[in-house]
């Protein structure tokens, strides 16, 4: 059986030293040591304890410590539906994490409402919070939260240091109402 | 705010703290927020604000064909949909006066204990976790997966499954699906006694569950408690035994009843229930009767697939049901069947149109939730969080 | 265990509260009784207690609305359960739109605290007597009654959905 290494970012090689730039190297630290939030509201959430329990274990792609508190945690990943009541609770949440911050949209309902398209449920987190990653499905399977999660580091492998200074970044803050 | 107590000046001139605990917190498991009045640890009242999942399935109920119903119910308590999926089946057969063969009793009740094994899993696994043990946890959902490989054997789908049809089973059993079932009870009891041997006689474990969140069983008759919660109360109430439903009479099994009504009882209640499912899926499997696994309602039972592209009275048929075309008689009908939570109940006001003219579902975790505080009242922080996990309020199924 | 029939029932009520049924039938093996709205509490005590019926346990309370009957458009139906006798009873009693005004059974049911709460909340019926009759499960600013038949299921106030693709 043939053993697949991850490739290293294009840097310089030595005799005991490796250069690379200094985004690239953060954004590897950053992307396997994600730390979670799980904002598990419904059925998704339980899927999530299934994709955290001993089966599928996301706890390999470096989400082990998973964080209840928005303050030390990086990823926020919101799963199952929200309702017109919850959206300030998200939003609140969504405010105390510090920079840099991904947000994962797990289910049908947080990326859009799902089946639930009444008066009581808010259409999609993305009308409250940014969302980085929305993952379809009703409940999605494991493999597909661990497909979103994979996606969220590739997003953070590859994002620039000074990204959340940028004028655009700025401008997609304000669009929410968030300084 | 209430304030239940008998206020001195003394009480009166102390000062309480609020504590606000949820919505989104790692111990409640479901958004529900709890703001409790604490006089240090000790907890002096507590008041709840539930809706934060409100989906108004009630209003969605009006609004679809009667088929369209079932991935909703599935969404009440999503950790044993099938148990929901086919109270939801029973109800419309009552309606239409439709009798199922008695394969399709036979497979449903395999499938609904399977669902109730899983339900209680979750619950008595998290309430370990609460307590700081996270080894029954892992244990227990490698098996779990086991139960969702069976369901996604028979229907396709893992977690919210919408198996069966009104009027039966949509597919028969399949080989594989014996197979699975047979794996699965020569397996789990090892493994369970495993997970029991942890928790069960674990000193650490019973000093931090006797005694809390304590409720009378004449309290909890009051406050309409169903289920486990009711029965660790003492009070051996089980819609299976007190309105059979699909054939349970013919099974063998007892109701596990507690003494106290605290959270040791609730768990071990739940422990001894799954047992008793093991029972009955092997007594169901072994006389599984021959037999049709579905009943004739050509008004909801699509037809098969082969007569529809060659037959014309089929195509007519599966036109109509798809479209949502259904005669239903005019009345009103309540049936409940034994959920993991205790007695979920389905009132269908039909007025004989496409959609239900109204449809309420009875939910056991939004009846007994509301004897929280007068459970926790006197208790402390720690107490009331272990015994909050032990009452498995679903929060699908609280805000519905 | 007792066993009772349906026409037991009915003369027990008879006798207790001559004037109080408005009709009675059998839906589905369901004794059903419609009863006037302001003698609910106390038909209520009666069947708690008397030693006969022990209906003690209330399993479900709901509301519905029925716009067409008029000066009876809201209504409340409460299903209750002997579990001594294994018998089980619906009780509906209507109010009108214009004064939804019904008494609590809180202080005979704990568990119809949140209940009557939701119902509420879903059809603006109000319990006189209840110990904190304000919304729970929908926002507290909503205004209106959404479970009543003229208000649609969807959000009026979307602005994403695109009505061509829904055949609108």
């Amino acid at each position: 059986m043939s053993i697949q290494i991850a490739d290293a970012p294009p840097g310089i090689q030595g005799q005991g030293f490796f250069a690379t730039s200094l985004d690239k190297a953060v954004g590897l630290a950053r992307a396997n040591s994600l730390w979670p939030l799980p904002f598990a509201t419904s059925c998704c959430g339980i899927e999530f304890m299934a994709t955290m329990a001993s089966n599928y274990d996301m706890a390999r792609f470096g989400s082990e410590r998973l964080s209840f508190s928005p303050r030390q945690a990086d990823l926020l990943m919101v799963m199952g539906t929200i309702a017109k009541k919850m959206g300030p609770v998200v939003r609140q949440v969504y405010l105390q994490m510090a920079e840099p911050r991904w947000v994962i949209a797990v289910g049908a309902c947080a990326s859009s409402g799902g089946i639930f398209d009444t008066y009581s449920v808010l259409q999609g987190i993305d009308k409250v919070i940014p969302v980085d990653v929305y993952v379809p499905g009703c409940p999605p399977r494991p493999e597909q939260i661990i497909d979103g999660i994979t996606k969220i580091q590739e997003l953070v492998k590859n994002e620039p240091l000074r990204r959340r200074n940028s004028a655009e970044y700025q401008a997609l803050m304000a669009s929410y109402g968030i300084k | 705010m209430e304030n239940n107590l008998n206020t001195t000046f003394e009480e009166q001139s102390k000062a309480y703290t609020t504590l606000n605990l949820g919505p989104t917190h790692p111990a409640t498991h479901g958004i529900f927020q709890n703001i409790l009045t604490m006089d240090g640890e000790i907890i002096v009242d507590s008041e709840q604000t539930v809706g934060y999942i409100h989906r108004a399935f009630e209003k969605i109920a009006e609004h679809r064909p009667f088929y369209q119903v079932t991935p909703l119910t599935d969404r009440l308590n999503y950790c044993s949909s099938p148990i929901n999926n086919m109270g939801w089946h029973m109800t419309m057969e009552k309606l239409l006066g439709v009798t199922v063969p008695k394969r399709v009793d036979y497979m449903r009740v395999i499938v609904m204990e399977l669902a109730r094994i899983a339900d209680h899993l979750v619950c008595n696994s998290v309430i370990g976790v609460d307590t700081g043990a996270l080894t029954g946890f892992t244990y227990v959902f490698q098996w779990r997966e086991k139960i969702y490989d069976i369901y996604e054997e028979i229907c396709g789908a893992r977690l919210t499954t919408n198996i069966g049809r009104i009027g039966g089973m949509e597919r028969d059993f399949s080989k594989e699906v014996i197979l699975k079932i047979e794996d699965f009870l020569a397996g789990f009891p090892k493994v369970f006694d495993e997970f029991c041997s942890l928790l069960e006689r674990n000193r650490i474990f019973m000093d931090r569950t006797i005694g809390t969140g304590p409720i009378t069983a004449e309290k909890a008759l009051n406050y309409g408690f169903t289920g486990p919660n009711l029965r660790a109360t003492g009070v051996d109430y089980d819609v299976r035994v007190m309105n059979p439903y699909s054939s349970y009479g013919d099974f063998d099994f007892t109701i596990p009843v507690g003494i106290n009504g605290d959270t040791y009882d609730r768990f071990m209640v739940r422990q001894e229930e799954i047992r008793e499912s093991l029972k009955i899926i092997r007594q169901a499997l072994n006389n599984l009767p021959e037999g049709k696994y579905f009943a004739e309602v050509p008004s909801f039972y699509l037809p098969p697939k082969e007569e529809v592209y060659h037959n014309m009275e089929a195509l007519i048929w599966h036109f109509k049901i798809v479209m949502g075309e259904a005669d239903v008689p005019v009345g009103e009908i309540y049936h409940s069947v034994e959920g993991g939570n205790g007695e979920l109940g389905y009132y269908l006001v039909s007025d004989g149109g496409r959609a239900a003219y109204r449809l309420h579902f009875r939910r056991p975790c939004f009846i007994y939730y509301q004897a929280f505080p007068d459970m926790v009242k006197g208790s402390t922080l720690s107490d009331a969080i272990v015994a909050m996990s032990s009452m498995n309020v679903i929060a699908g199924e609280l805000d519905a | 265990m007792g066993s009772l029939s349906n026409q037991e029932i009915i003369n027990h009520i008879q006798e207790a509260f001559p004037n109080l049924l408005v009709s009675s039938q059998e839906s589905y093996g369901m004794m059903t009784i419609e009863v006037q709205a302001n003698q609910v509490k106390n038909l209520f005590q009666f069947l708690y207690s008397n030693p006969a019926l022990q209906f003690q346990f209330l399993t479900d309370l709901c509301g519905i609305h029925f716009p067409d009957q008029s000066g009876k458009e809201l209504g409340v139906v409460y299903h209750l359960h002997s579990l001594v006798n294994n018998y089980r009873i619906r009780i509906k009693a209507f109010v009108p739109k214009s004064n939804p005004q019904i008494e609590s059974v809180c202080s005979i049911f704990k568990s119809a605290n949140w209940q009557e709460r939701e119902t509420f909340d879903f059809y603006g019926i109000e319990f006189l007597g209840h110990p904190n009759l304000k919304r729970i499960l929908n926002v507290d600013e909503m205004n209106y009654f959404p479970l009543r038949k003229e208000y649609p299921l969807e959000d009026q106030h979307r602005t994403d959905k695109n009505d061509s693709y829904f055949g609108r």
